[in-house]
């Protein structure tokens, strides 16, 4: 018998009286201002929130940021800020190693943990999540930056879908690290900055 | 062979008293962060209840949501992958990376790849396996085991990281700097990185309903290690399983928060089959653990989701440290699951617990740690495990409490001999309760002639 079939057989062997699955219908927090409490919950775990109206504003908020000024390799997927890599021509993700700097679309916010919800269906290379130094995401928001943050996770998942092979994944902050005496290290693996831009349309 | 036992092993952790201490207070430290962030949230216990409850019922179908996800999984291009035991899955890994002739190996955090202990098992095949979580890392350079299953190095003082830095990574000797120390391990992880021939992770959740699996870091450093080289081996417990995506709504609410007091973690991330061009291998390891399902007792330690609160609030884990447990999950969540693998050689675990139930009480699944713990120490009995030290003393008391003039004596006897006896009379080592602490003072009455006293006092007044 398989590895399989004896595990299988061996649980369906085992006397399990039957639970119900619960729902997830519950009273699920909600904030009256999603936009303030992202920003305070994004700042808390090390990245910065943005609401801008325009392209040359998110220059301009970029500008400020020291890492941006000074890098070498941008590699941008958003048409608001030109970066300088043709990302579309790289084959070999390993040559994205020394990317200082990526503007990165995402989908939405969450207000209760400061995530955004970012995927690799128009992204070649995942791997420029998690490689560049420093990182920003540019979240479209139809009118107020509040119609692109959620409550919470329960509504998180309302709109996503998982049919395909895909990745995808919650970014909150940036990447960091208490491993050492329980002292916080921003900067861990991946990007060391985080900056997140609403942009209102 | 006999395996040295909870106390003598705690009892090389607490001669260093000031060191004790010293991660008593870590990790009171993280308690209190998951605290702050449990009472953030008004809807917290309704999560737990629900966590609980949909940990209860996967576990109820375990089989067919099994394979519910093997072909969800299959269809979304992944590979699947059974394994009953350690060695299996040892294997399995084996001939995954021997097919692609992968000599060096980037992994982030698995309990179960330390439980199965794979990264000896490799080496000896002359493989070379990073462990790239840096908790981990720095006791793999330090050819330790983690002492927790979310703070790996919670154990080690920063001295002692930059000795060991130092020593393999050549940072400057006497900089004791969490963040140029996390700098230096930032760029010798790099080069492993980019030089990898295939990533490991380990598995928070797989989903039934879309064959898709979770991965939670904070670093980074499980989807760097899987989205540059083309192998992804991904080892899970059958345990790690949740019916559906939605549920994840609960548990990444749950685990962050009570993990290390954030909301989430920096990444939680979804993997739906392989990326484009690469290979996912997801092996569905039992090791025990479909066992362990039969046992009404013990069935509900498979809710757990390796957050390690119990650990962090545990009155004994804090003051013992994790090694002490001599358990890949050490804390009060490994104390009850190291002796339902063998009850013999881990069965001073249950013992190491004051029953005090603050584990139950932050578990974010609602385990109830501290009632499974007794269980075991009767089980343990019943096994005819316990040592002479411990039954012979039960004996004599049985035997006394049952008769009231003999307990009222001995009673007596014994507060008389705390007030008179000399310390060197009390404090030995037949005593274990004088060490390391006082006795309680003794009174001259009991309870009984105290109640005695009240209740003809009361009546001598109506």
């Amino acid at each position: 018998m398989s590895s399989r079939d004896q595990i299988l057989n061996n649980i369906r062997n085992q006397i399990v009286a039957s639970v119900d699955h619960p729902g997830l219908a519950g009273e699920w927090i909600r904030y009256d201002d999603r936009v303030e409490h992202y920003a305070t919950v994004l700042a808390a775990v090390g990245g910065t929130a943005h609401v801008v109206d325009s392209a040359e504003q998110i220059l301009a908020e970029l500008n400020q940021v020291p890492a941006f000024a000074a890098a070498k390799k941008v590699v941008s997927l958003c048409g608001e800020v030109a970066g300088n890599v043709d990302f579309a021509q790289i084959d070999d993700p390993h040559k994205l190693e020394d990317v200082d700097f990526a503007i990165l679309p995402a989908q939405f916010a969450v207000a209760e943990n400061g995530a955004v919800w970012v995927d690799d269906a128009d992204v070649k290379h995942r791997v420029i999540y998690f490689i560049p130094q420093h990182l920003s995401f540019i979240v479209p928001a139809p009118q107020d930056a509040a119609d692109a943050i959620v409550d919470n996770m329960h509504q998180a998942y309302e709109r996503l879908s998982f049919g395909q092979p895909r990745f995808g994944t919650f970014v909150s902050g940036p990447s960091k690290t208490a491993d050492i005496e329980q002292s916080l290290v921003i900067g861990a693996h991946g990007a060391r900055s985080l900056n997140v831009f609403f942009l209102r349309q | 062979m006999k395996t040295a036992q909870h106390p003598e092993q705690a009892a090389e952790f607490v001669a260093n008293d000031a060191r004790a201490h010293w991660h008593d207070q870590a990790l009171w430290f993280v308690r209190e962060k998951r605290d702050r962030m449990a009472v953030s949230l008004p809807e917290w216990e309704q999560l737990r209840d629900t966590a609980s409850q949909i940990k209860l019922h996967t576990v109820s179908r375990m089989a067919d949501y099994l394979e519910e996800f093997e072909r969800n999984a299959t269809k979304l291009g992944a590979v699947v992958h059974w394994a009953k035991d350690a060695q299996e899955h040892n294997e399995i890994v084996l001939s995954l990376l021997k097919k692609i002739d992968a000599k060096r190996i980037v992994k982030s955090k698995s309990m179960l790849t330390e439980e199965c202990h794979l990264n000896p098992f490799l080496e000896e095949q002359g493989i070379e396996v990073v462990d790239t979580d840096l908790g981990e890392r720095i006791v793999q350079l330090r050819k330790e085991a983690p002492s927790h299953i979310v703070l790996p190095a919670i154990h080690i003082k920063k001295e002692e990281v930059s000795e060991t830095f130092h020593e393999h990574l050549q940072t400057e000797a006497g900089n004791n700097d969490p963040n140029y120390l996390t700098e230096a391990a930032r760029n010798h992880l790099r080069e492993k990185f980019v030089a990898a021939d295939a990533g490991i992770t380990g598995v928070n959740f797989a989903i039934a309903e879309t064959g898709g699996l979770v991965v939670c870091t904070n670093e980074g450093n499980a989807d760097l290690g899987v989205s540059l080289p083309k192998l992804h081996i991904a080892c899970m417990g059958i345990e790690k399983l949740v019916p559906k995506a939605a549920d994840l709504s609960v548990f990444l609410r749950l685990l962050a928060r009570s993990a290390t007091g954030q909301p989430i973690t920096t990444y939680s991330s979804h993997f739906h089959g392989p990326r484009p061009g690469g290979e996912l291998h997801i092996i569905l390891v039992d090791n025990g653990r479909s066992n362990l399902m039969g046992s009404s007792q013990f069935r509900n330690s498979l809710k757990c989701i390796r957050c390690g609160a119990c650990m962090n609030t545990c009155p004994v884990y804090r003051r013992s440290g994790g090694h002490s447990y001599g358990t890949t999950v050490p804390g009060p969540i490994g104390s009850i699951l190291a002796p339902s693998r063998d009850s013999k050689q881990h069965k001073s675990l249950p013992f190491a617990c004051t029953l005090c139930g603050s584990c139950t009480d932050v578990c974010p699944v609602k385990i109830d740690l501290h009632h499974e713990l007794l269980e075991w120490r009767g089980e343990i009995r019943k096994r005819g495990q316990l040592p002479i030290s411990k039954t012979l003393p039960m004996k004599f008391t049985s035997w006394m409490m049952q008769s009231p003039w003999l307990f009222g004596v001995v009673g007596a006897i014994g507060r008389w001999c705390l007030r008179h006896f000399p310390r060197w009379a009390i404090y030995h080592g037949l005593n274990p309760w004088g060490k390391q602490r006082e006795m309680p003072e003794s009174p001259k009455q009991s309870f009984r002639e105290l109640y005695q006293i009240h209740e003809s006092k009361k009546a001598s007044d109506e």
